[in-house]
């Protein structure tokens, strides 16, 4: 399904801030796989996302989506593809524009935008019958601006965005982290809930190492730009928590420095 | 007031509305602070004008200058997007260069239309005064402007616009090409801008080299005044406030004028009005701050 091979990103390289943030990185996804990718702060995991969406280009190696290599077709192309959910509720709406334009724009994600009315009676519908799968009464808000709405509600609102057209890929940035734990879980739910429905192939960044383990069906772990670890199968399902910290020590040969990921627990 | 200055206030204020409405779609729909608009403008004066005195149809001047402000628009969203240079840059750039281009259709820095033939004698031919048929025309370009806009922005593309405007990184993973809707936004925002100079050309009977100094400013000032008044809770009711807002700052400008303020210092009055304006959320937030800290200070005062 998505195969990355041997992708290095460097940032600023030559200047006295270069960053290596992908060291020659390989992963491969089957269909329907849930990846939960897990590491310190600064170990890559955001930009394993950014080279996949073409926010960041790449300096070396290939990406292939159903066996097209698309590591050099710009973001909006590759856009018609994928559907993300950033960390911040903020990002992934247009807080002046109202629930039913936000939708209809995600609806016609990867086709062209033509003069043609944006949102028609059927649109509608299908919006009015996605949102009251949130269970959030936001089926009766259509014509309500999304500024008004709460951050998870928002959250909730640009996961339904980043499906309604179903994507090949979906790609999760840490999009409960932000959010109070309460409502972090019922989006993490809706997310299980809406994978399951559409059976769509996932790379989610987390740091909950609980829930690392228990959502998906496969765990990786980065560090310095590299993939440390990667769980699947009956191994995933033996490990615990305190095993992947003990793992993490083991493969970066260093203690977990990260408060989050231990305060995850 | 006599009712001259109220009709006067119509007058300029539906002519340069279509203006303001540009720099509602550049400014405020797709976030873009366009330094165009001060050339586009003459740019329209001065390719109508060109038009008429060559004897040709008016009505085809005025869609001459339509396509030429968007060909302004074009430019400034290339030199953008393609080029990467600053908004406010690209915007000053095509600016400059149109100061040189307005003066090669123009001929000479300033163009009369005395006693020739215009959309507005066509008018006045009908049997209205001058200042009906100012109020005529403009209004006739306000309702079709404002309808069309109306409807463009509820299309795939407007939305795809105004998104854009509001958050460009989002709009971008929905699969949109964001250079391409700041071009065309950049380019149907100067269109609007030329055609408004085209019928201020018209109405004034010349067109000048400098007509369009400071017109974002202008046009900045009655979208303020509009969404203050007005209000932008849905985009219709947002475009009336904009022809509102041109109408108010018209009435404001001629009530100065009356009070006695020179007409050299309209620019500068402009600028204050427009400054304050920006200004006001900062202003209030620092009283209220300073007001809150009075009341704690007090209330030490009185538990000491």
């Amino acid at each position: 399904m998505l195969k990355i091979l041997r992708v290095s990103k460097i940032f600023n390289p030559g200047s006295i801030n270069e960053k290596v943030a992908l060291q020659n990185i390989s992963l491969h996804l089957q269909p329907g796989d849930v990846v939960n990718i897990i590491g310190s702060n600064g170990a890559g995991k955001t930009t394993v996302l950014n080279v996949v969406t073409g926010a960041c280009p790449v300096n070396a190696g290939a990406i292939l989506l159903k066996g097209q290599a698309i590591q050099s077709l710009p973001e909006h192309i590759r856009a018609a593809k994928m559907g993300r959910v950033f960390q911040d509720p903020l990002m992934g709406t247009a807080a002046t524009m109202t629930i039913e334009e936000n939708l209809a724009l995600a609806l016609r994600r990867g086709s062209r935008r033509r003069i043609r009315w944006g949102i028609t009676t059927k649109d509608r519908a299908l919006f009015r019958e996605r949102l009251s799968l949130l269970g959030l009464e936001l089926e009766n808000r259509l014509k309500d601006k999304v500024g008004l709405l709460s951050g998870g509600q928002r959250q909730a609102l640009t996961l339904l965005m980043a499906t309604i057209a179903t994507p090949q890929l979906l790609l999760l940035d840490e999009h409960t982290a932000a959010l109070d734990p309460k409502t972090g879980e019922k989006v993490l739910k809706l997310t299980a809930k809406i994978i399951k429905a559409f059976q769509l192939t996932t790379l989610m960044v987390t740091h909950n190492l609980e829930q690392a383990l228990q959502f998906g069906n496969r765990t990786v772990m980065m560090h310095e730009g590299r993939i440390i670890l990667d769980l699947k199968g009956e191994r995933r399902q033996r490990t615990s928590v305190k095993e992947l910290l003990a793992l993490f020590q083991q493969a970066s040969g260093k203690t977990m420095d990260c408060d989050r990921l231990l305060l995850a627990k | 007031m006599t009712i001259a200055v109220w009709s006067g206030a119509l007058e300029q204020g539906l002519l340069w509305a279509v203006m303001v409405l540009g720099v509602y779609l550049t400014f405020r729909v797709l976030d873009f602070p366009d330094l165009t608009i001060d050339g586009g403008f003459t740019l329209g004066a001065a390719v109508v004008t060109r038009f008429i005195i060559e004897g040709l149809n008016p009505l085809w001047g005025m869609i001459a200058a339509m396509f030429c402000g968007a060909a302004a628009g074009l430019v400034t969203g290339f030199l953008h997007t393609r080029l990467k240079i600053a908004p406010l840059l690209a915007g000053i750039l095509t600016m400059i260069a149109l100061y040189s281009i307005n003066l090669r259709v123009m001929g000479s820095a300033n163009l009369s239309l005395l006693r020739m033939e215009t959309a507005l004698t066509w008018i006045m031919n009908l049997g209205f005064n001058k200042a009906c048929s100012a109020i005529i025309l403009g209004a006739i370009a306000v309702i079709i402007v404002v309808i069309i806009l109306y409807l463009f922005l509820n299309t795939e593309m407007g939305m795809a616009i105004r998104a854009t405007g509001d958050n460009e990184q989002m709009i971008r993973t929905l699969g949109v090409n964001t250079d391409t809707m700041k071009i065309v936004g950049l380019s149907m925002g100067n269109a609007l801008v030329a055609l408004s100079g085209s019928m201020v050309a018209q109405y004034q009977g010349f067109a000048d080299v400098g007509m369009g100094i400071g017109m974002i400013i202008m046009g900045l000032a009655a979208v303020i005044i509009g969404e203050a008044l007005v209000g932008a809770k849905s985009l219709l009711r947002a475009l009336i406030a904009v022809v509102i807002g041109s109408i108010i700052y018209r009435l404001v400008i001629s009530v100065v004028l009356q009070i006695g303020l020179p007409t050299t210092d309209l620019k500068l009055f402009t600028a204050v009005i427009v400054t304050v304006a920006l200004a006001f959320p900062v202003i209030k937030d620092s009283f209220r701050t300073k007001q809150m800290m009075r009341r704690v200070g007090n209330v030490e005062d009185t538990k000491g």
